[in-house]
C-alpha cells in the first residue's frame, strides 16, 4: 500500500495503454542524432517527497527558493505563487515581508488616477521578470522561458526530468549539428535547449553551510519546484493515509457483515 | 408489513407512497440469488455518477469558464480553496474510474447476455448513458484549458468537418466562431453541467427497465419461482456495500497517491493555439475508439467507423441470435467474448501510439476484428453453436449437491 503498489494496480487496470506511453530507455552513448523518441533514461533521484509518506525537506525548500530567487527568477516567472505561500517553507511573516519587499509592483490607480510603483507585499503574486511574452522572447534570443509554477506536473518524468535538465548540460557529440544560441542537454527532447546552463558549482552560497555543488543545487531547486507545483502534496498524503486506513477497516467490517447475512442462505 | 408503523410515515405514505416505493424497489425487490461480484458494477457506476455530480458542483463554485482565467482558476482550486485539491483530484480520477466500472458493467452484460429478450430497452438505455458519458467526459476535459484540452477539442470537433458539404458549417456552429475560443469553452461548460443531469434521468429509466423484469443472472435463465429469488435487502445491499468499500480503496490510492498518473502532463501547460503538442492523445478511456478512427485512411469513413463502433452496440440484442443468454453455456461464444476483450485492450494500446509502422497494421486488424465480432461472429455463432444443457432452475443449480455459491461450479458438477 504505497505509491508504487498504487501504480501497479493502475498498470493492471489500464494495462497496456498507460504502460505503452513510457518512453523506452536507452544508454546515452548510443544516441546518434536528435531523435526525441530515443532519449537516455532519466537518473532516478531518491527524493524526500517520494512515496506515500514522503514530505518536503524544509531546509532543501528554503535553499531551493533561494536558488529560484537569485538565479531562475531572472528569466522564469512563477505566476501562480504568492509570497504568502512561502510560509509553508518555514519562513516567518517578517522574513516573507522582507522577501516580497525586494521586488516592485505596479499598483493603482491612486486618487490622482495614476499608476504607481510600490514594494511587493506578501499578498502579491511572485513578480515576473518580464512585462510580457514579447519582452521575454526579446531578452532570450527569441525563446520563451516557461512559467515554473506547475513545471513538475507539466513534464513527463516530473522532478527527475527537471533535475536531469539542470545537470544534463554537456558538450555536443562530435558532428552534432547545433543551432545558434543553443546548448546541448542530454535530457532535453531533441537535445538542443535555448537555456544556458543556469547552475554550476558555487552558483549560490547557502547560509546553512551546505556545499553548493551543482547536483545539490539542482536537487534543492527541484524540491522547491515540486512543492510549488503542488503545495498541498503533504496534506494529500496525510489525508490519504487516514482515508485508506478507514476504508480498510470498513471493508473488513462489511466483509464480515456480508458473510454473516449470506450465511443464512446456505 | 415491512413499513415502519410510525404515524407520520404512514400519513405521508398514504398520500405520497415514497416509503412503499423504496420498500418495493430497494428492500423487498426480489433479486436472483446467484448474482456474482460482476453484478456490483452497476451500482458502482451509479455511485460514481453521484460522486462526480457532487464534486463537480463544488468545483463549479470556484471555476471560471473563460479562456484567460480557466487554467489559473483550476490551479487556484488546487492551491487556495479548502480541500479544493481533494474535490478536483476526486473529480479528475473519478472520470477514469467511472469509465472503468462502466466498461466492466458493459462487458458483464455482453458475457451474460443481459441484453437479450426482455431486456433490450434496458441495454439500449445503457448505450445511451455511455454516449452521454463520453460527451460529458470530453467536454469536461476541455474545461481546465490546458494544452491537451485545447488540442483534444480541436481534433474531435474537426472530425465533424469530414461530413461532405455541410461539415465545415457544423464545425463553425459547434465552436460558436471560426476557431476554438471563448464561446466554445462557455458552451462546453454549460453542457458539461447539464449532461450529468440528463444522465441521471436516463439512469432512472434504466432502473425502471431493470426492475420490470429484474436482474439477469450468471446462469442466464429466468427465475421460475420464489425459491430462485432473495430480497435485495439485506443480501445485495451488504454485498454492494462491501464491493463499494473495496472499490473505494483502489480509487483512494489513485486520488491520494497517484492523482496525475492517468492524466497527461501536457494538460498542466496552459492552452496555446500557436503551439501543437508533440502528441495529441485523448484520455485513456477513449483510446480504443481513437485507434479505430486512425485505422481508416479516409477521414469520413474513419469518423463513421469510430461512431459506428458505439452505435453497433444499439443493435446487439438483434445481432446475437443465440437463445441462450449466459456465455457459461456457450462453448464457442465464450472464447470469442474474451477475444473481444483482448481486442479492446489492443486497440487501446494502439490508440496511445502514433499511427506508424506496425501500429497501423495492428490497429487495422483490431478494428476489423471489432466489427467482425459484432456483425459476423455474433449472428453466425448463435446459429451453429450447440449450447450446453441449461440447469432446470437457479435454486437447483445453486443449492444442488455441491451447495457452492458459484453457479458455474454447481452447474458443472451436475453435468453427467
Amino acid at each position: 500500500m504505497n505509491a508504487r503498489s498504487g501504480l501497479l494496480i493502475a498498470a493492471f487496470l489500464v494495462a497496456t495503454p498507460a504502460l505503452a506511453q513510457t518512453p523506452p530507455a536507452s544508454p546515452p552513448a548510443a544516441v546518434p542524432a536528435a531523435d526525441a523518441d530515443v532519449m537516455p533514461a532519466l537518473p532516478k533521484v531518491p527524493w524526500s517527497f517520494d512515496g506515500p509518506f514522503g514530505t518536503f525537506d524544509r531546509a532543501a525548500l528554503q535553499r531551493g527558493f533561494q536558488i529560484y530567487n537569485e538565479v531562475c527568477s531572472n528569466c522564469h516567472s512563477m505566476n501562480l505563487l504568492s509570497y504568502r505561500d512561502l510560509s509553508a517553507l518555514g519562513y516567518s511573516e517578517d522574513q516573507i515581508k522582507a522577501i516580497a519587499a525586494q521586488k516592485e509592483v505596479t499598483d493603482g490607480p491612486n486618487d490622482q488616477g495614476e499608476m504607481f510603483q510600490r514594494p511587493a507585499l506578501p499578498a502579491d503574486h511572485f513578480v515576473a521578470p518580464f512585462a510580457n511574452e514579447k519582452a521575454a522572447r526579446a531578452a532570450n534570443n527569441g525563446a520563451l522561458p516557461p512559467d515554473l509554477s506547475v513545471i513538475i506536473k507539466a513534464r513527463d518524468g516530473g522532478a527527475d526530468y527537471v533535475h536531469g535538465i539542470l545537470t544534463g548540460f554537456t558538450a555536443p557529440p562530435a558532428g552534432f549539428p547545433m543551432s545558434d544560441n543553443m546548448q546541448y542537454d542530454l535530457y532535453f527532447p531533441g537535445y538542443q535547449i535555448a537555456m544556458p546552463p543556469p547552475l554550476a558549482d558555487n552558483t549560490v552560497s547557502f547560509a546553512d553551510g551546505t556545499q553548493p555543488l551543482l547536483d545539490e543545487e539542482a536537487r534543492d531547486v527541484t524540491t522547491f519546484l515540486t512543492w510549488a507545483s503542488e503545495p498541498t502534496m503533504e496534506e494529500r498524503k496525510r489525508t490519504g493515509a487516514k482515508v485508506v486506513i478507514f476504508l480498510l477497516a470498513m471493508t473488513g467490517v462489511l466483509y464480515g457483515a456480508k458473510r454473516r447475512v449470506w450465511s443464512k442462505l446456505h | 408489513m415491512a413499513l415502519p408503523q410510525n404515524k407520520i410515515v404512514r400519513w405521508i405514505d398514504r398520500r405520497l407512497p415514497v416509503f412503499t416505493f423504496l420498500d418495493h424497489e430497494l428492500n423487498q425487490y426480489p433479486t436472483p440469488r446467484n448474482l456474482n461480484y460482476w453484478w456490483n458494477f452497476g451500482s458502482l457506476a451509479g455511485i460514481m455518477l453521484v460522486i462526480m455530480i457532487v464534486t463537480g458542483i463544488f468545483l463549479a463554485m470556484q471555476y471560471t469558464p473563460h479562456v484567460d482565467y480557466a487554467f489559473n482558476s483550476v490551479e487556484r482550486i488546487m492551491r487556495d480553496v479548502d480541500y479544493g485539491w481533494l474535490m478536483r483530484y476526486i473529480h479528475m480520477n473519478g472520470a477514469s474510474f467511472f469509465f472503468i466500472v462502466t466498461y466492466i458493467h458493459i462487458f458483464r452484460g455482453l458475457y451474460y447476455g443481459s441484453y437479450k429478450e426482455p431486456r433490450e430497452l434496458l441495454w439500449i438505455l445503457g448505450v445511451v448513458i455511455l454516449l452521454l458519458m463520453m460527451a460529458t467526459a470530453f467536454m469536461g476535459y476541455v474545461l481546465p484549458w490546458g494544452q491537451m484540452s485545447f488540442w483534444g477539442a480541436t481534433v474531435i470537433t474537426n472530425l465533424f468537418s469530414a461530413f461532405p458539404g455541410i461539415g465545415n458549417d457544423i464545425v463553425t456552429w459547434l465552436w460558436g466562431g471560426f476557431a476554438i475560443g471563448n464561446p466554445t469553452l462557455n458552451r462546453f461548460y454549460a453542457l458539461h453541467y447539464l449532461l450529468p443531469f440528463v444522465i441521471v434521468a436516463v439512469v432512472g429509466l434504466h432502473l425502471v427497465a431493470l426492475h420490470q423484469h429484474g436482474s439477469n443472472n450468471p446462469l442466464g435463465i429466468d427465475r421460475k419461482g420464489p425459491q430462485d429469488s432473495i430480497p435485495f435487502h439485506p443480501y445485495y445491499t451488504y454485498k454492494d456495500m462491501f464491493g463499494l468499500s473495496v472499490f473505494l480503496i483502489i480509487f483512494a490510492l489513485f486520488v491520494f497517491y497517484a492523482p496525475n498518473f492517468l492524466g497527461d502532463p501536457q494538460n498542466y501547460i496552459p492552452a496555446n493555439p500557436l503551439q501543437t503538442p508533440p502528441e495529441i492523445v485523448p484520455e485513456w478511456y477513449f483510446l480504443p475508439f481513437y485507434a479505430i478512427l486512425r485505422s481508416i485512411p479516409n477521414k469520413l469513413f474513419g469518423v463513421c467507423a469510430m461512431f459506428g463502433s458505439i452505435l453497433v452496440l444499439f443493435i446487439v440484442p438483434w445481432l446475437d441470435t443465440s437463445k441462450v443468454r449466459s456465455s457459461y453455456f456457450r462453448p464457442v461464444y465464450k472464447w470469442v467474448f474474451w477475444l473481444l476483450v483482448i481486442d479492446a485492450f489492443v486497440l487501446g494500446w494502439v490508440g496511445a501510439h502514433r499511427p506508424e509502422g506496425w501500429f497501423v497494421v495492428i490497429g487495422r486488424i483490431g478494428t476489423f476484428y471489432y466489427y467482425l465480432h459484432f456483425l459476423i461472429l455474433m449472428p453466425f455463432i448463435g446459429w451453429f453453436e450447440r449450447p450446453l444443457p441449461l440447469p432446470p432452475s437457479i435454486a437447483e443449480a445453486v443449492l444442488g449437491k455441491g451447495g457452492g455459491t458459484l453457479p458455474g461450479a454447481a452447474a458443472a458438477r451436475e453435468k453427467p
